[in-house]
């Protein structure tokens, strides 16, 4: 069990997963209540042509990454402004142009091979700067999530009434994408620009039908993003299979589980149903 | 004597980007009163409430909010799948006291536990908040506004979608609150519970008429209020309001 430990790019695929899977767990869980599913995976698609250049560039990845969200996010705000195009209309033609824009310059015959590292992330082969731009998202993730719980909270519950609380939903949810953001750009690099968006999604996902507390949920959350992560690369290892696909697999496996195993907890562990009283 | 107003609007106008949705509003909510807003769907019942929260700055005449105000929305404007118990929701009154970042913590949690227990909740501050009935959930967010201290509580339509019992409980609540000198506004379709409180407001676009119920409610007012024509429903004695421009069709 313990032969992965010893080798030394499988040491380093699993301290990136690790990091990874908290900042993602834990992000996740308010990307999924604040119904942010869709946007993460536009973000990640839409930095496709950023990432290429980074590469023709041969300069890392994130210096690509972070200005093409930038752009992405603007492009998003302006498209929508346009009358008669909405929100959601915005987002599909700019991501699409986007991540069009990246196959193109991919495909070309000057450039060099290796877009399928950029589509499907290289998770067994983090570079020490990969690794260092995971711990600092991890850190960064560990400070404002505490700091904006409250907030965030009550925004996610009634954007409406949050204003009368003392809670500004235009803040709570400009730092909530701004953080989404940033993991996008961190964690592309090892699952890459078409899997990323699984491990923002798939583990909050399932922690939410497990438990109907927002703590609890980020815990759960973060322990099953660690455990698929740790299950897909131990698959990878054993059968050969690519890494970053194999995380994907694990998680989405996870989420299934979690279906039959929410309603057990819902039958069992819920010893007390609520009292029928009146009004 | 009587004590000074929570709140006091003069020839008060509040809109959207500078056009006027509600004009010429001028009424006094004192401490102990319960004050019925009456109108139409647009009437502009959402606008005052919002101008008294401090969302919305008049755009001609005074108001003068003196107390803290709560805002009490209907319950399906939340999200029911939210993962947050009874006592998380009542919680979050506490952020309007907290700085930025800090969440509420454990003395906030025993006055929202406390609060709970005000509005008949006891016993169900750990159920998760989607799960309770929708009288149940008015409560959680009355006892929300009891968290945040507040003096003023603005309830938008509190009684529609409830049973009649629970209707009523919660209409003995607002009583009981206002008997301790807090001011309450509830915004509602209901005349004839409107006639239990002590003061009506009839809003639509404009003031129709403000005072205690027996004096301000007649055939003209809810004319004016609600823009048809009042009927009386054959044998029933009830009344009945006909929306403007009905057109008969065959059925």
């Amino acid at each position: 069990m313990l032969e992965p430990f010893q080798e030394e790019f499988m040491r380093r695929a699993i301290a990136e997963m690790a990091l990874l899977g908290v900042a993602g767990g834990a992000i996740g869980c308010w990307v999924v209540l604040y119904r942010l599913s869709y946007a993460t995976e536009s973000l990640a698609h839409s930095i496709l042509p950023g990432l290429v250049l980074a590469a023709l560039a041969g300069v890392p990845l994130l210096l690509g990454g972070a200005p093409a969200i930038v752009i992405a996010g603007l492009a998003i705000v302006l498209v929508a402004q346009v009358p008669g195009i909405s929100r959601e209309v915005a987002v599909g033609v700019v991501v699409t142009t986007m991540f069009g824009l990246g196959a193109l310059l991919a495909l070309s015959p000057k450039s060099p091979p290796g877009i399928q590292e950029l589509l499907f992330g290289d998770i067994l082969g983090p570079s020490n700067g990969d690794l260092l731009a995971a711990a600092l998202l991890v850190i960064t993730v560990a400070t404002a999530l505490p700091l904006m719980h409250g907030r965030l909270l009550a925004v996610g519950f009634d954007r409406n009434a949050a204003r009368s609380l003392g809670a500004s939903p235009a803040v709570a949810e400009t730092v909530l994408i701004a953080l989404l953001a940033v993991a996008i750009v961190v964690a592309v690099q090892g699952l890459g620009n078409l899997l990323v968006a699984a491990v923002f999604v798939g583990p909050a996902a399932a922690a939410r039908n497990l438990t109907e507390r927002i703590v609890p949920m980020i815990g759960l959350s973060v322990a099953i993003a660690l455990a698929s992560g740790l299950a897909g690369l131990y698959l990878s290892y054993y059968a050969g299979t690519a890494g970053g696909a194999s995380v994907t697999l694990a998680i989405v496996a996870a989420y299934l589980l979690s279906l039959p195993a929410g309603r057990l907890i819902a039958r069992f562990g819920d010893a007390a149903p609520v009292p029928a009283t009146i009004g | 004597m009587q004590a000074e107003p929570l709140i006091e609007a003069s020839g008060l106008a509040v809109g959207y980007g500078g056009e006027a949705a509600i004009s010429g509003v001028s009424f006094a909510l004192r401490p102990g009163e319960t004050m019925a807003l009456l109108g139409p769907n647009g009437g502009g019942k959402t606008t005052l409430l919002r101008a008294l929260l401090g969302e919305l700055s008049p755009l001609a005449g005074t108001l003068r909010v003196g107390a803290r105000c709560a805002s009490v929305p209907q319950t399906e404007r939340s999200q029911l799948d939210y993962p947050v118990s009874a006592l998380d929701v009542a919680a979050m009154g506490a952020l309007s006291r907290l700085p930025w970042w800090r969440r509420p913590g454990r003395r906030d949690r025993e006055i929202a536990a406390d609060s709970l227990r005000q509005v008949g909740l006891d016993g169900l501050a750990d159920e998760t908040f989607g799960k309770l009935s929708g009288g149940q959930r008015q409560r959680v967010l009355i006892a929300r506004s009891l968290v945040q201290d507040a003096r003023i509580l603005l309830l938008d339509e509190p009684f529609s979608g409830l049973d009649r019992p629970s209707s009523e409980r919660l209409e003995a609540l607002v009583g009981s609150l206002a008997a301790e000198g807090r001011g309450v506004m509830v915004a509602t379709h209901d005349l004839e519970q409107a006639q239990r409180w002590d003061s009506v407001l009839c809003l639509n676009r404009d003031q129709i008429a403000v005072g205690p119920p027996q004096r301000a409610l007649d055939v003209d007012v809810l004319e004016a209020t609600y823009g048809g024509a009042i009927v009386e429903l054959p044998g029933s004695g009830r009344r009945a309001v006909l929306p403007p421009h009905h057109h008969h069709h065959p059925h």
